[in-house]
């Protein structure tokens, strides 16, 4: 669009509906991605806004205790599952990937779509048991309760059993494109540092989805077959179950956090105006995170009666994730420092990420000290620490993201002073909806409460207000977005003075990502670029720098 | 990828988004890898279940594999070995371009497999006779010299009231019926085989729960070996179609390295659950 109308581009090769659900094309796949997920974001958004209304006052608001129970855990279960673990990645990634690589496509783009496939498949079957009966387990699916309860608990279980092939294949096609589909020049430490988020967490994606999907079939084995392994009456062990799902679902977090970071990371440098501070400690701390992971699920057990001795060892490997997580954010300030800053809508959610993702990472060590954690667990106080983690840290990047990328996905640009307010509303509705939250949880609110005594009331309301701000902002973002998708002015192709790979193409990009082969640099140099204001956007000062053909200048 | 047209005089077996053959087979061979990789740990949670379970009870295992024909499971581990080596047999073939030959040597795979899903058949049935199921449908009834395992001489039909509550009783959060530890030096329970090695144990508490791991465990490894048929007979339907023309062996090399896995789990299952003495 930006280089004429005689120009085709990925969304206008090919036609009609089969010629999306059958792409090959990265691009496409992760546009599907995307409007899937964000349906999902909303239908779990809804779900959020139920329970919050319905805790506006102590005892029955607008539903009954079971509908309650079930509004939480469906909330849970399709944020989690069908929303942030796929979110970053399978949306963004997989657009990005391979244009940051200067590469045609992913290395496998059938297993791709298989990929997105066994998404929409999981999708039916998690709306399949949202209508025949929801599930009221919480998103944990504990035992012996999910193996008794009533509810379509097999629907919900199978339907994450195959999500998780989903992000498992997701992760696997990433490791292989990343090891192998390099371009020249592009070493593991010329990178970009979002290909280092996504590949750390591709590791986790391959490693701990198996044990989730194992676990998942023992569960239906035994809802459907009565196979005993976790039924104390059939001589099984309820806590088994917990050390397989925490084996996955704490790594599961960092494959939420891990592409956020990767996402501040680029745009903390862009914005910034600044070459990023300290790239190695950025990049391998992310495989340290990733490592770590898989060595403190005990910390969600605290008190299901491990020995004293394994509680310490679990709490003080939990503590250890602190580092590599703050080293990061030590250099995204350093980066930041002396730089100049713009604030256009994208810096606006790294602001936000930084500031929310500090205190839900200090949240966390209270949560990781063993004698806290008697007092906290099972509290509100944990709710506020998890959604200022996965909130105030993933969804706040992946809006960042979204609204950097969102030109080069769709060749327009959207209105800058609404997506101010909406970055503004979401801030601010977000810590009115979840400070009050870490209060209510200090002074012994528990979590997962249909009711709660009368001391809580001004805090509960305060915070279900605070939702009802956080979802103006999200209609807002909506609104501008869509409108941009038809009014828009077209995007140049680097509007924001990037250096990375994904911008030397035009936006959006055509169906094979690039005309010429390209050389890869520094992709934080962004003293190679200048400012056109004949294209409206930023241009290579040589621009035969980065082709392979002309020899390039390094 | 075969819809896309080729740029730069590729060869047409080369996707479009790759430099070479060289980068689309390391591509591929890496990720076939990686999804072993998951294949190991999705396994692997089977067999920490297993694990945990024999640590605490080791007289269930040491009973429940009374039952286990040792002679069929042998039988069943010569026959997937001997497939790995036709398997392996294969890709070199496809290397060499010995068509004809690739051709007889995924059938004897094909074949290994289906003897493999055979005895399972009467092993299962077996079991299922006399009711050594899992936990949830554990109903055992041996009549006198009518006992599956081949060898063990006159044996006796085992207690079946161990104490556990029935099938499908609801759970009753308040009382585990978690059978504690047994203990002794080596974690044992007083041994009940004493004078004679070949008489069965006396069943020991949640016995059941040998049947399910067993049935977990196998179940799920033969599932594993059904994909593996079709696997190979894609790999037929591919040799017709002329995909490995010109020595090229990537797919037969991934079925290949998919099969090796299949046989090593079941090497490790044979080990952990039929030779238990």
């Amino acid at each position: 669009m930006a280089t004429g109308p005689d120009r085709s581009n990925y969304l206008t090769t090919g036609r009609g509906v089969l010629s999306w659900l059958f792409t090959l094309d990265h691009k496409r796949i992760g546009v599907m991605y995307l409007v899937a997920i964000t349906t999902s974001f909303f239908l779990g958004g809804v779900f959020a806004l139920l329970v919050r209304t319905e805790l506006l006052t102590p005892g029955q608001t607008i539903m009954t205790a079971d509908a309650y129970n079930k509004m939480f855990t469906l909330h849970g279960a399709v944020m989690i599952f069908l929303f942030i673990i796929p979110g970053i990645p399978a949306a963004l990634g997989n657009f990005v990937l391979p244009l940051m690589l200067g590469a045609k496509d992913v290395a496998l783009p059938r297993l791709n779509l298989t990929s997105f496939w066994f998404w929409m498949i999981g999708a039916v079957f998690a709306l399949v048991s949202i209508i025949v009966g929801a599930v009221d387990t919480g998103w944990t699916f504990y035992t012996p309760y999910s193996t008794t309860t009533g509810t379509a608990v097999i629907s919900m279980t199978l339907g994450v059993f195959i999500l998780g092939f989903s992000s498992i294949f997701t992760g696997l096609n990433f490791i292989v494109t990343i090891h192998k589909m390099r371009p020249e020049g592009m070493t593991w430490f010329r990178m970009p540092l979002f290909l280092w988020g996504l590949y750390s967490t591709a590791i986790i994606q391959v490693l701990a989805t198996p044990v989730l999907g194992i676990t998942l079939l023992l569960l239906v084995a035994e809802r459907a077959l009565g196979i005993g392994i976790f039924d104390p009456t059939l001589g099984g062990d309820p806590v088994l179950f917990q050390h397989f799902f925490w084996f996955y679902s704490h790594p599961a977090v960092y494959i939420m956090i891990l592409p956020a970071m990767g996402v501040i990371s680029e745009l903390v440098s862009v914005f910034s105006g600044k070459h990023i501070f300290g790239y190695r400690f950025i990049a391998w701390s992310s495989i340290a995170i990733a490592l770590l992971s898989f060595l403190v699920w005990g910390h969600h057990m605290f008190t299901s009666g491990q020995s004293g001795i394994t509680n310490m060892i679990f709490s003080a490997l939990t503590f250890s994730v602190a580092i590599p997580s703050a080293v990061k954010v030590f250099n995204w300030l350093a980066t930041m420092y002396k730089g100049s800053i713009r604030l256009a809508a994208p810096m606006l959610y790294v602001l936000s990420f930084l500031f929310l993702f500090a205190i839900g990472g200090l949240t966390g060590l209270f949560l990781g000290a063993l004698s806290t954690d008697i007092h906290l667990h099972d509290t509100y106080f944990v709710v506020a620490h998890f959604h200022y983690v996965m909130f105030g840290g993933t969804v706040i990047a992946f809006l960042g993201g979204l609204h950097y990328w969102w030109p080069k996905m769709f060749g327009r640009m959207y209105s800058e002073r609404w997506a101010q307010l909406a970055a503004l509303l979401v801030f601010v509705g977000f810590n009115l909806t979840f400070f009050t939250q870490f209060v209510m949880g200090s002074h012994g609110m528990p979590r997962r409460y249909y009711n709660y005594v009368e001391e809580f009331t001004t805090l509960h309301q305060a915070s279900t207000v605070g939702s009802y701000v956080l979802a103006l902002g999200f209609f807002i973002m909506a609104g501008y977005l869509l409108h941009s998708l038809v009014r828009g002015a077209p995007a140049p192709a680097n509007p924001w003075g990037s250096a990375t790979l994904e911008w030397e193409t035009t936006s959006p990009p055509p169906a094979g990502n690039f005309d010429v082969e390209l050389l890869a640099g520094d992709p934080y140099d962004l003293d190679a670029l200048r400012y056109d204001p004949g294209v409206g956007g930023w241009v290579r000062k040589d621009p035969r720098s980065i082709l392979v053909a002309a020899g390039g200048a390094g | 990828m075969a819809a896309h047209h080729h740029e730069h005089g590729h060869d047409p077996s080369v996707a479009h988004h790759f430099e070479s053959a060289e980068q689309q087979r390391q591509s591929t061979k890496l990720g076939m890898w990686v999804f072993l990789a998951t294949e190991i740990l999705f396994f692997g949670g089977l067999f920490v279940a297993y694990t945990v379970y024999r640590v605490n009870h080791p007289e269930v295992f040491v009973f429940g594999a009374y039952f286990l024909d040792t002679a069929l499971g042998a039988l069943n581990t010569v026959v997937l070995i001997f497939s790995s080596f036709t398997i392996a047999w294969a890709v070199r073939a496809a290397q060499l371009g010995q068509l004809r030959l690739l051709r007889w040597l995924i059938i004897a795979t094909m074949a290994c497999a289906f003897v493999f899903m055979g005895v399972k058949y009467v092993e299962y049935s077996a079991k299922w006779k006399h009711g050594l199921l899992w936990a949830g449908s554990y109903n055992p009834h041996l009549e006198h010299g009518d006992e599956p395992a081949a060898g063990h001489g006159e044996a006796e039909a085992p207690s079946s009231t161990t104490g556990a509550p029935e099938a499908g009783a609801p759970a009753d959060p308040d009382r585990s019926t978690i059978a504690p530890a047994a203990e002794g030096p080596h974690g044992l329970a007083a041994p009940a085989v004493a004078a004679d090695p070949h008489a069965m144990p006396v069943e020991p508490a949640n016995a059941r729960v040998f049947f399910s791991i067993y049935f977990m465990m196998t179940g799920l490894h033969g599932i594993h070996v059904l994909a593996g048929i079709a696997a190979m007979l894609w790999l037929l339907r591919c040799l017709g179609r002329g995909d490995f023309d010109g020595g090229r062996f990537t797919k037969v090399d991934m079925v290949a390295l998919y099969w090796h896995v299949v046989d090593i789990i079941w090497i490790y299952l044979f080990l952990l659950l039929y030779l238990i003495d």
